[in-house]
């Protein structure tokens, strides 16, 4: 229970900082994107409380702005590839036969492949032989939810296709069954609210490894393009500066791990109310 | 051996799909060779491109292509890199090696702390709080972050050990493994010991340490000699599972100290349009992986017969 409430209060904390990054961008009157080239590695004073990065721009505001970003890309991510999970676990599990072989064998293909490098090939696909617009802020975050959904969606849909098969064998879905129900409502009332919490710890470390990933991208020049902030492009540009301003390279990755932590303690958190 | 012989088809197909997947992914990339050469000689004309991609055979179609290089590949004919202007294979070789030392130096580390660290919190409920919130936190530290820190400390901070790189003749290799493999053992040491706890503590509440107990075995034996191998198989599991994503993840860590292993290679090679080599790169890394994974199940097996063939336990 406390570890749930923790990880509420430190994802909520974060949350809180991207919707308030324009309101700190006001208040500090700096600007996360233009670069302010007399106040490079600025130490930390009170116009710039964390000081100022390799372009002088503000750290602080650049975090809330990139906590936008990983929230985003790593709710957004997590939560489709939850969604396509446990939809295709549970059509699997239900349907059983060659669409059960199929899936759990495309599945099972899937996770023995290498993940970082193929991300990697995949993230240096040119959008713009897609038919869409290059060097976008939004087209480099939907990109990098597209492919972190290609890989993601394998891990839900393996805990929910046992899942589905463990509920399918209870007593009440053969009485449900016996009594008339449709096979919809029988998987919509009775299936997946019985499926919900072993989903729910899954997708929150579906939510953290999307952070993650993105920030690794981010950070090999491959996921969120500059200027527009990241965690992760925000430390590749921090690691190219260890020797001028090393506290530089200490806070985005702090934000990962807050993130991560966070989304690690909701997980565990609610497995345990499961078992208690 | 059923296993095995089961497993390798699958193997071979799983490399086929992927190189035919890479290969589509890879015509969507930025660039074909014929306009990285006319970017790196501006007096070619347009004719001397449309003949060179005629003469290379880039006016073909894309999955011609593919099976022009794929039947190459069956003939043992690997190729060239661009980036490198040597044989694709004499890249590759000792890339593998590096990686495969860094990443065999931080798994056994990481196994022997995170078990050690495991069977602390198994025997010691007290500590198990303290290694549960350490594992925690060891598994939310983005390795690449890790590293940096490592660097402004050990290198920047102190100067006690190199950045990165790799060392010259006069300067021991080994200077140059502690940061990465420290890096790379420190997650998986988490894991390691999350696992070894839940295991130890499945393995003693089984009967036979009852009556191991029960029979005036000493605490240390019973926990030598009876619950550690038990407990071992479930690690063995992780490590099978690891073992892939291990060598692929190395990308990251190579690339922060920047050690030139597969995971960097492949990464300059996708940076630098050397598409042969990444190519080879990816499904060497695949093949390494599922054979890692491949030999953690026949160990498994090995050490516990009660497993069905094919099933991961």
């Amino acid at each position: 229970m406390t570890r749930l409430r923790l990880g509420l209060v430190i994802l909520a904390a974060l949350a809180l900082a991207a919707l308030a990054a324009p309101l700190l961008r006001h208040w500090v009157a700096a600007d996360p994107f233009e670069p302010d080239l007399f106040a490079r590695y600025e130490p930390p004073s009170a116009t710039h409380p964390l000081g100022a990065d390799e372009l002088g721009r503000d750290i602080l505001l650049r975090l809330f702005y990139g906590a936008r970003v990983s929230l985003i890309v790593g709710l957004a991510a997590a939560l489709a590839a939850s969604a396509l999970g446990t939809a295709l676990g549970m059509w699997a599990a239900w349907r059983g036969g060659w669409v059960d072989a199929v899936l759990m064998r495309l599945a099972d293909g899937l996770l023995a492949l290498p993940a970082l490098p193929l991300l990697v090939l995949l993230a240096a696909v040119d959008p713009a032989k897609l038919g869409l617009p290059r060097g976008e802020a939004w087209t480099d975050m939907l990109r990098i939810i597209v492919i972190l959904v290609v890989f993601g969606w394998v891990g839900v849909a393996r805990l929910a296709r046992a899942a589905t098969l463990s509920v399918l064998a209870t007593d009440y879905v053969r009485a449900a069954r016996a009594l008339g129900v449709t096979e919809a409502r029988l998987l919509r009332r009775h299936v997946l609210p019985g499926i919900a919490a072993p989903v729910a710890v899954a997708t929150s470390l579906a939510v953290a490894g999307a952070i993650l990933a993105e920030s690794v991208l981010s950070f090999l020049g491959l996921g969120i393009q500059p200027p527009a902030p990241s965690w992760g492009n925000m430390l590749a540009n921090a690691q190219e500066a260890v020797f001028a301003a090393p506290m530089a390279a200490v806070w985005p990755g702090l934000a990962i791990l807050l993130a991560v932590a966070g989304c690690g303690l909701v997980a565990d958190g609610i497995a345990r109310r499961r078992t208690d | 051996m059923r296993l095995v012989l089961a497993r390798l088809p699958q193997i071979a197909i799983t490399l086929v799909l992927l190189s035919l997947a890479a290969w589509l992914a890879i015509g969507l990339m930025p660039g074909d060779p014929a306009s990285l050469a006319l970017m790196s000689d501006p007096k070619l004309t347009a004719e001397d491109i449309a003949r060179l991609r005629a003469l290379h055979g880039l006016d073909q179609p894309l999955m011609e292509r593919y099976l022009a290089w794929a039947l190459g590949l069956l003939r043992g004919e690997f190729g060239y890199s661009r980036l490198f202007a040597q044989p694709a294979l004499a890249v590759l070789w000792p890339a593998l090696r590096s990686t495969l030392v860094l990443v065999g130096l931080a798994v056994v580390i990481a196994a022997v702390a995170g078990v050690a660290l495991g069977a602390l919190a198994a025997l010691r409920p007290r500590a198990g709080r303290l290694v549960d919130a350490l594992a925690l936190l060891a598994q939310a530290t983005p390795s690449f972050w890790l590293g940096i820190l490592l660097i402004i400390l050990f290198a920047v901070t102190l100067g006690w050990l190199p950045a990165g790189g790799l060392p010259n003749e006069d300067q021991p290799a080994w200077m140059f493994l502690i940061l990465p493999v420290a890096t790379i053992a420190f997650g998986q040491m988490a894991a390691y010991a999350r696992h070894a706890a839940a295991a130890l503590t499945d393995t003693l509440r089984q009967p036979w340490i009852r009556s191991a107990r029960a029979r005036g075995a000493p605490e240390s034996r019973v926990l030598w000699r009876h619950a550690l191998p038990n407990a071992g198989v479930p690690l063995l599991t992780l490590l099978a599972l690891d073992a892939g994503s291990l060598v692929s993840g190395a990308l990251v860590t190579e690339t922060v100290f920047a050690r030139p292993g597969m995971g960097k290679l492949l990464f300059d090679a996708v940076m630098g349009n050397d598409y042969n080599l990444a190519l080879l790169a990816l499904l060497l890394v695949a093949l390494v992986t599922m054979l890692a994974t491949l030999a953690a199940d026949v160990a498994q097996h090995w050490l516990d017969p009660r497993l069905e063939d094919g099933s991961r336990g």
